[in-house]
C-alpha cells in the first residue's frame, strides 16, 4: 500500500468565499499583512495502485473544472 | 405519463417532487440502487443532500447505479429535470455543463425569487415560455447554487439559448454567474434549476408557477 495526500483546491480566478471570509477574519485578531487565502480539501489515502490516484482525483476527489489538485507521496513519513 | 423521481440516502424534496408530478400524471419514486428505469416517460432528479453532500455537492451521487441508468436514459433523448442538489449532480455527472458553488454570502438561502424563464424551449417539441419572457414566482433554498462556467462557456450558453431561468435583476441569491439559476444541455432534453418548481404548485403555498416547469417538461416527454 502506498500512501498519499491529495490537495485540493479551488482553481485561480474562481471566488472563495471561505478564503475570502479567513481573510476578513485575521486583522480583527491582530493578524496583519496577510492575502490571498484560498480554502481548499486534503484527502489522505492508501492505495494498492497508485498509477490510478489522477483518475480518481479527476473523477471523484476534484471537479477538474472548477477545482486543481495535487498528489504527494507520504511513503516513509 | 408516468415520471420517475430519483431518491438517494440524503434526499429530502422527492416527496414534493412526486406530488408535483403527479399533477400532470403518474409517478413512482427510483431508489438509488434501481437500474430499471423501464416504462418511465421523464425523470427528476430532485433536492436534498445526496449521500450527504460529502466531498462536494453531488459528487458522490454521480456513481450510483440510477444515475448510471439516468445518464443512458438522457443520452437517448429521455427527458430529465434536476431541481437544485438534483442540478448539482446532473453538472457532477456532466450531463449539464458548469458547477454550482457556495453561494458567495456563505450562507444558506431561502426565499421566494422571480425567475425569468427566458428563450426557454424546455425539451425538444416541448411548448416554448419564449415569447413573451415569463416570470414565475419560485422558492430558493440552497447553501451551494452559485452557477459557475468559464466565460466563454457562458457565452456559448447564450447564444445557444441554453440559459433556460435567470433570477430577475436584484434578485440573483448567491452569486450566480449572469444571474444563471437553470440550463438545458445543447440537446434540449435535460434541465436544471437551483430553485423549486415543485414546492409552487398548490396556491397554498404562495404560488403554483412551478406546474409549468412540469408541464413543460411533461410536454416534451409526450411530444
Amino acid at each position: 500500500m502506498a500512501k498519499a495526500r491529495v490537495l485540493i483546491r479551488p482553481k485561480e480566478g474562481i471566488l472563495d468565499p471561505q478564503g475570502k471570509a479567513v481573510e476578513r477574519a485575521l486583522p480583527a485578531l491582530g493578524f496583519e499583512g496577510v492575502g490571498h487565502v484560498r480554502v481548499g480539501r486534503m484527502v489522505e489515502l492508501e492505495a494498492d495502485d497508485p498509477a490510478r490516484l489522477p483518475e480518481l482525483c479527476e473523477k471523484l476527489l476534484a471537479n477538474p473544472l472548477i477545482e486543481d489538485y495535487e498528489i504527494e507521496s507520504i511513503d516513509g513519513a | 405519463m408516468l415520471w420517475g423521481v430519483v431518491q438517494f440516502p440524503g434526499s429530502c424534496d422527492e416527496r414534493d417532487a412526486l406530488h408535483a408530478c403527479e399533477l400532470s400524471g403518474e409517478a413512482r419514486l427510483v431508489w438509488h440502487e434501481e437500474r430499471d428505469l423501464g416504462g418511465i416517460d421523464a425523470i427528476v432528479v430532485p433536492g436534498g443532500f445526496s449521500y450527504g453532500d460529502y466531498l462536494r455537492a453531488g459528487a458522490i451521487a454521480r456513481f450510483s447505479p440510477a444515475m448510471e441508468a439516468v445518464a443512458e436514459f438522457a443520452a437517448a433523448g429521455g427527458p430529465v429535470l434536476g431541481i437544485c442538489n438534483g442540478f448539482q449532480v446532473l453538472c457532477e455527472t456532466g450531463l449539464l455543463p458548469g458547477a454550482l458553488l457556495l453561494n458567495e454570502s456563505m450562507r444558506f438561502t431561502c426565499r421566494q425569487v422571480d425567475l425569468l424563464a427566458e428563450a426557454f424551449s424546455p425539451l425538444e417539441g416541448g411548448k416554448s415560455f419564449s415569447e413573451p419572457v415569463e416570470t414565475l414566482s419560485i422558492p430558493a433554498k440552497h447553501g451551494e447554487g452559485r452557477y459557475w462556467a468559464p466565460e466563454k462557456t457562458l457565452d456559448e450558453l447564450e447564444a445557444s439559448g441554453q440559459v433556460a431561468f435567470r433570477y430577475a435583476p436584484g434578485q440573483n441569491p448567491n452569486g450566480s454567474a449572469r444571474d444563471i439559476a437553470g440550463v438545458r444541455n445543447a440537446a434540449g432534453n435535460v434541465l436544471g434549476l437551483m430553485p423549486h418548481p415543485e414546492h409552487a404548485v398548490d396556491a397554498m403555498t404562495g404560488s403554483t408557477n412551478g406546474l409549468k416547469v412540469f408541464e413543460a417538461v411533461a410536454a416534451g416527454a409526450l411530444a
